[in-house]
């Protein structure tokens, strides 16, 4: 199985205003393993950094510096060509991530063939039923001819994770794969997801800005604010006792039924300057330099 | 199905009404005609947040939309009846407004901010100009000093800075564009808001901020919102009542805590079992071992 480490990951990126150029730092020294079987979420808010890490994952851009090692099970590393295909992504818009000009058959065969995986027609249209039936996209042979308009948003998502998973996938970066479907249908793609896991002993990334998914569905959660991790440790630990004021500005301002109903107010005030020189680590117990050192200006 | 009781829920008891919807239908006339909206009544009141809860495709929108009367052909109101009851006295017909009084009506006494309200402001217009057009449209006569101190003040209302009144919309964040529309639906203080999922695209922290900007307008203007989402852990917190609809009919209307804790129709039931809770226990949320059902 693999297993993906990355090491104090940084990207910046150039920016201008009129003649002035500066340097952004999308992702100041993230580090994490990604391990068969577990499931890390990485929550923040919008322009957090959390879609520019699936981004350098996927190797569609390149880090500043830092490190991204896919290991193999007999523990080599894996090359460029292995990484591509180890390393699939599900992306936020099921709507966008298809090609409405062709076919659910052409989505999922054109991995499959460009991989290698399977040769001659025959066997490519099995397997392409075989996926089909594994994300519950029944019956297989009637969805094969359809294109994605004749399909609902959480129907389009089954077939995302599909392609995904045609390449022989090992290790999923799914990017808040179902926040743009309807609140009845989110947790059937999620729980989706967590049995292809299981089958499959997938090492899977979550992002999300939704703490409740994120605390359900995940073994590790990575709070991120402004690039830098804030908050780390066990799903239930981060979400429960969130020790950094990023997370517990993040827990009030999430929607919950049990609060609200129960009459406790929410002492919601607002973004004060957040500090997100240090992280707290609920593993060790203890706060740590999170980036590097300095705070970067809020 | 039962007919459930439009008048369900004691929070709004002692207030006077300001819409009344009765027996509303709608239907999209295509070679097979679909009844989009089927018989709706509801009494919103005064000062009230009234949430309308479903998912896609069950009519909330459509139902907004006739409402106001923007409903466009195939869509028809194909019967009932919509009663505005105006604080200042008299009750208005809203389906029997003649095109001129509809244009009166629209924004000055209800006023709506739409569904994926940051695309919806002119991007070629500052937001200056798009807000002295509504005040203009409805009151011609307004100085134009008075056009800039209202303009001003309802940006302020609404928490952004009226130093950015100058800014086109897409100088603006999401959530300040947000923010902008809504100040729009408030120019002309209305009796009533439609809000068609206002805070779906924004991040946890603006949605925040979003709902308790619009509670305090609430509280201090004292106007009537349709709070419209299929976020129900949305709606629970903020909503004094809560309509369920379903395949274009309200199944269920209760307050918020009524709907929490007694849920009586299945497919509330279904709904509240359908978002994982923050600190409470996984309810539906299964991740290991027992398999998932195939949506329909």
């Amino acid at each position: 199985m693999t297993t993906v480490h990355v090491r104090d990951l940084v990207k910046e990126y150039a920016t201008r205003r009129g003649l002035r150029r500066s340097t952004l730092r999308a992702v100041d020294r993230v580090s994490f393993d990604l391990e068969p079987g577990r499931t890390v979420a990485l929550v923040g808010e919008s322009g957090s950094g959390k879609s520019t890490i699936a981004k350098l994952l996927m190797r569609l851009e390149r880090p500043t510096s830092g490190s991204i090692d896919v290991v193999k099970e007999d523990g080599g590393a894996a090359q460029a060509r292995e990484h591509r295909r180890h390393v699939q992504m599900v992306f936020q818009d099921p709507f966008a991530s298809l090609n409405p000009f062709h076919s659910i058959e052409h989505h999922i065969a054109r991995p499959l063939r460009i991989h290698r995986r399977t040769s001659g027609r025959e066997e490519t249209r099995e397997r392409v039923l075989e996926l089909l039936e594994r994300v519950r996209l029944t019956p297989a042979a009637d969805v094969v001819g359809r294109r994605p308009h004749e399909l609902s948003g959480g129907q389009r998502q089954r077939v995302a994770i599909a392609r995904a998973l045609a390449p022989g996938a090992q290790v999923l970066v799914a990017d808040e794969p179902v926040s743009m479907l309807d609140v009845s249908i989110r947790l059937g793609v999620l729980n989706l997801l967590a049995r292809l896991q299981r089958e499959d002993r997938l090492a899977v990334l979550y992002i999300t800005h939704d703490l409740a998914t994120a605390r359900h569905f995940s073994d590790e959660i990575l709070v991120l604010y402004r690039g830098r991790i804030v908050e780390r440790g066990p799903a239930d630990e981060v979400i429960l006792n969130p020790q950094h004021e990023y997370t517990q500005l993040l827990a009030e301002a999430a929607p919950d039924p049990e609060r609200s109903q129960s009459g406790r107010t929410v002492r919601f005030e607002g973004r004060p300057a957040i500090d997100n020189s240090r992280c707290f680590n609920h593993t060790t117990g203890e706060w740590e330099t999170a980036g590097t050192a300095e705070a970067v200006g809020a | 199905m039962s007919t459930p009781s439009t008048e369900g829920g004691g929070a709004a008891t002692g207030r006077a009404p300001s819409l009344t919807v009765a027996d509303l239908r709608v239907v999209y006339e295509a070679e097979r005609p679909v009844e989009a909206v089927r018989d709706v009544g509801f009494t919103l009141y005064r000062g009230e947040i009234l949430g309308l809860a479903g998912e896609s495709g069950c009519g909330k929108t459509t139902l907004a939309y006739a409402i106001n009367r923007l409903h466009r052909p195939p869509a028809r109101i194909a019967g009932g009846s919509i009663t505005f009851h105006d604080r200042d006295g008299g009750d208005v017909d809203v389906l029997a407004l003649d095109d001129e009084e509809l244009r009166a009506f629209r924004w000055a006494k209800l006023s709506m901010v739409f569904q994926g309200a940051m695309n919806a402001l002119n991007p070629v217009m500052t937001v200056r100009a798009q807000l002295r057009d509504t005040l203009l449209a409805h009151r011609p006569r307004m100085s134009r000093a008075e056009v800039r101190r209202r303009s001003e003040e309802v940006l302020e209302r609404v928490g952004v800075d009226p130093g950015r009144i100058g800014a086109y919309p897409h100088e603006l964040s999401g959530g300040m564009r947000q923010r902008v529309m809504i100040a729009m639906a408030m120019l002309l203080e209305p009796q009533i808001m439609i809000m068609d999922e206002p805070t779906t695209a924004l991040d946890v922290v603006v949605q925040r901020e979003i709902l308790r900007e619009i509670v305090r307008l609430r509280d201090e203007l004292d106007f009537a919102v349709v709070f419209i989402t299929h976020d129900l852990a949305l709606l629970l917190e903020i909503s004094d009542r809560i309509a369920v609809m379903l395949e274009g009919e309200i199944v269920e209307l209760e307050d918020a805590r009524t709907i929490y804790r007694e849920p009586r129709h299945p497919y509330t039931r279904k709904l509240l079992t359908s978002f994982p809770s923050l600190s409470g226990d996984r309810g539906a949320f299964i991740r290991t071992g027992i398999e998932e059902g195939v949506e329909a």
